[in-house]
C-alpha cells in the first residue's frame, strides 16, 4: 500500500515537471472553452438556457484523446529507461507498481478535471435561475468514473510496450472497440444484445449520468472495468519476468 | 549468504546458463568473470528476484529467489549492468525514492550516508541528465547501498568508466567488503585479481575454473614466458630464438625486444642466452615472466567447447589500465 503511494506520488509530480502534460492540459482547457463559447453564444441567439452538458459532451471526447497521451508514458517510459529492472528488483509488488502508476495518472487526470469545473461554474453565473446541480454532480460522477477506467487501460496498455507512441494508439484502439462495442446491440436483438450494450462504454455514460441518473450497475461497471484493466496490467508486468 | 544449485536459465531455445552452482559466503568479494554473452547477467537477475530459473535452486541470504522473491529483494542491493536511473529526477530525489520503496525508518539520513559512502554529497541537488557516466554509476551504487544489504549485487560496476573512474569505483567497492558479501562481476581479470577473494570463471553458461586469484594464477604456471631483449636492431632474432629447442613459440617481437613461451616445465632461459651470444647480438636483458591471468582466463576459455566464438576476448584489452 505505502509504496502505491510513494509510486503514485512521484509519477504525480513528475507531470508537474513535463512540459508535454502542461501542453495536453491546456490543449484540453483551451479546446473545452472554445466550444463552450460557441455553444454558449448559440444558445443566446436562440434565446434559451444551455445546460452543464455543453461541457460534459465535449469533456468526455477530449478525455478520449488526452488520457493515453498521459498515462502512455507511465511503464513504457520504465521500460524504455531499463528503470523496470529496478522497480522488479526492489521489494515492491507487482501490483503496487501497476496500480500505483495508475493512481498517479488518475490524479492528474482529476487535477485537469477540476479545472474544467470553471465552465460550469461560469454558466451557472450567466443563466438564469442557474444550471442543474443535480446534473452537474452525476455527469462529473460519470467523467470521474470514465477517466478511472480509460486510465486503467492506458496503465495496462502501456506494460506492452517501450514506444510511447505506440502506446498512444494502441490504446485509443482500445477505448475505440469499447466505445463502440454497443452499436450491433440492436441488430442482435435478445441474443447477447442486451449485454453488448452493458459492455459499452459510451452507453455506460450518456444513457445514465450524462442524463443526471445515478445508476447503481453503471457505477458497478466502471469500477469493475477499472479493476479488470488493472489485474491485466500486473499480469502483463508479471510475464515480464518470465520472457 | 549466496547458495546457487544447477540453476539453468533458456530464453527460447536459447540456453543462457547450464546447470550453474556456487556459494559465496558471508564477508566474501567473490568476483564472476566472463566474456560477453557468458550468462553473468541472466545469474544475477535470477538472484535479484528479477527473474525465475527454467530449473535449479538459489538462495540469497537465506531465502528462495523464487519463492521469497520479496525477503531476498529486502536483503540485496544490486546494480544493473545497465545502471537504471531516472534522467529527470536529481540525485537525491532518485535515492529519496528508491529509499521510500525500501520504507527506510529514516530515508533522508539513509540518502545522505549513501550519498557520502559514494562521494557525491555536493551532486545532491543535481540532476542526474548531467551527471558523467563514472557519477551516474556512483548513484547506482548508492541507491545498491541505501539499506546496507547483507549482499550487495553488482553487474559490471566499471564498464564504460574511463581509467580514473574505474579506480575511484573499485576503490569504493574496496572498501564494502568485510561488512558484506558481493557478488561482482566483470569481463577484466585484473579487476577480479585485485578485488576478489574469489574468482568464478564462467563461459557459455558455465563454470569452467573456480578459484583464488593467486591460485588460478598457479595452475597454469607450467607454462613460462620469458622476454628477450637485445642490443642493435635485432634482424633475425625471431627466427634465430624460434628455433631453439625448448622455445615453444614468439608471441610477440617489437624491434629489439620479444616475447617467448616455452614448453611447460623447461627452464631454457640459459640455451636462449647462450644461441644470442653466439650469434653475434648483445643481450640486454633476460627474465621470465609469469602468465597474467588474462592469458589464463584465454588459456580456460579456450578449452571449452564452444571455443571459436570467443572473439569477445578481444575487448579484454580494451579496457585495461
Ligand atoms: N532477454 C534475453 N532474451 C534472449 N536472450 C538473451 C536475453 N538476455 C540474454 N540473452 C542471451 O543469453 C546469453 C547470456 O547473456 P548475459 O547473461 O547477458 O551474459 P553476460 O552478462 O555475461 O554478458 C547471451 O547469449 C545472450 O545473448
Ligand atoms: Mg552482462
Amino acid at each position: 500500500m505505502r509504496n502505491m503511494w510513494t509510486i503514485a506520488s512521484r509519477e504525480y509530480k513528475h507531470y508537474f515537471g513535463t512540459p508535454a502534460a502542461y501542453l495536453v492540459a491546456f490543449m484540453l482547457l483551451v479546446i473545452l472553452g472554445i466550444i463552450f463559447y460557441a455553444n454558449v453564444v448559440g444558445a443566446m441567439l436562440q434565446q434559451f438556457a444551455p445546460g452543464v452538458q455543453i461541457v460534459l459532451g465535449p469533456l468526455v471526447t477530449l478525455l478520449l484523446f488526452a488520457t493515453p497521451a498521459i498515462t502512455m508514458r507511465l511503464l513504457a517510459d520504465e521500460q524504455r529507461l531499463g528503470t523496470m529492472e529496478l522497480l522488479l528488483t526492489a521489494p515492491v509488488k507487482d501490483w503496487e507498481l501497476v496500480v500505483g502508476k495508475w493512481l498517479g495518472g488518475f490524479l492528474f487526470m482529476l487535477t485537469i478535471i477540476a479545472i474544467t469545473l470553471l465552465y460550469p461554474i461560469y454558466l451557472h453565473q450567466i443563466v438564469d435561475p442557474g444550471i442543474d446541480q443535480g446534473l452537474m454532480v452525476s455527469g462529473y460522477l460519470g467523467v470521474i468514473l470514465l477517466t478511472a477506467v480509460l486510465t486503467a487501460i492506458g496503465v495496462a496498455v502501456s506494460s506492452l510496450f517501450s514506444n510511447q507512441i505506440a502506446v498512444f494508439f494502441a490504446t485509443l484502439g482500445v477505448y475505440l472497440i469499447l466505445w463502440l462495442v454497443g452499436l450491433p446491440s440492436q441488430a442482435m436483438g435478445a441474443m447477447g444484445g442486451p449485454l453488448l450494450k452493458y459492455l459499452d462504454l459510451s452507453e455506460q455514460f450518456y444513457s445514465t449520468f450524462f442524463q443526471g441518473i445515478i445508476d447503481l450497475s453503471s457505477v458497478v461497471y466502471f469500477v469493475s472495468l477499472t479493476a479488470l484493466a488493472l489485474f491485466l496490467g500486473t499480469i502483463s508486468v508479471d510475464s515480464r519476468r518470465w520472457r | 549468504m549466496i547458495q546457487v544449485d544447477g540453476l539453468t536459465k533458456d530464453y527460447g531455445p536459447r540456453r543462457a546458463i547450464d546447470n550453474l552452482s556456487f556459494h559465496a559466503e558471508k564477508g566474501e568479494i567473490l568476483g564472476f568473470l566472463g566474456p560477453n554473452g557468458a550468462g553473468k547477467t541472466t545469474t544475477m537477475r535470477i538472484l535479484t528476484g528479477y527473474m525465475p530459473p527454467s530449473s535449479g535452486k538459489a538462495m540469497v541470504a537465506g531465502y528462495d529467489v523464487v519463492d521469497q522473491s520479496l525477503e531476498v529483494r529486502r536483503r540485496v542491493g544490486y546494480l544493473p549492468e545497465t545502471v537504471p536511473l531516472y534522467p529527470d529526477m536529481t540525485v537525491y530525489d532518485y535515492l529519496k525514492f528508491m529509499a521510500d520503496l525500501r520504507h527506510l525508518p529514516s530515508a533522508e539520513e539513509r540518502v545522505d550516508e549513501a550519498l557520502e559512502m559514494v562521494h557525491m554529497e555536493d551532486r545532491a541537488d543535481g540532476y542526474i541528465a548531467n551527471l558523467s557516466k563514472g557519477m551516474r554509476q556512483r548513484v547506482g551504487l548508492a541507491q545498491a547501498l541505501l539499506h546496507s544489504p547483507e549482499v550487495l549485487i553488482l553487474d559490471e560496476p566499471t564498464i564504460g568508466l574511463d581509467p580514473a573512474q574505474i579506480l575511484d569505483v573499485r576503490n569504493l567497492i574496496r572498501g564494502l567488503a568485510g561488512e558484506r558479501t558481493v557478488l561482482l562481476s566483470t569481463h577484466i581479470l585484473s579487476e577480479a585479481q585485485q578485488l576478489c577473494n574469489r574468482v568464478l570463471i564462467i563461459n557459455k553458461g558455465r563454470i569452467v575454473a573456480e578459484d583464488s586469484p593467486a591460485q588460478l594464477q598457479a595452475r597454469l604456471s607450467g607454462a613460462q614466458r620469458v622476454s628477450v631483449t637485445v642490443g642493435g636492431d635485432g634482424d633475425g632474432l625471431v627466427n634465430l630464438v624460434a628455433s631453439i629447442s625448448g622455445v615453444a613459440g614468439v608471441l610477440s617481437a617489437k624491434g629489439n625486444s620479444l616475447e617467448i613461451e616455452t614448453v611447460p616445465g623447461l627452464d631454457v632461459r640459459a640455451s636462449v642466452a647462450r644461441a644470442i651470444v653466439e650469434a653475434g647480438y648483445d643481450l640486454l636483458e633476460l627474465r621470465n615472466i609469469g602468465m597474467s591471468l588474462e592469458d589464463i582466463f584465454i588459456e580456460l576459455t579456450r578449452e571449452s567447447p564452444a571455443a571459436p566464438e570467443m572473439a569477445e576476448s578481444e575487448d579484454l584489452e580494451s579496457f585495461e589500465e
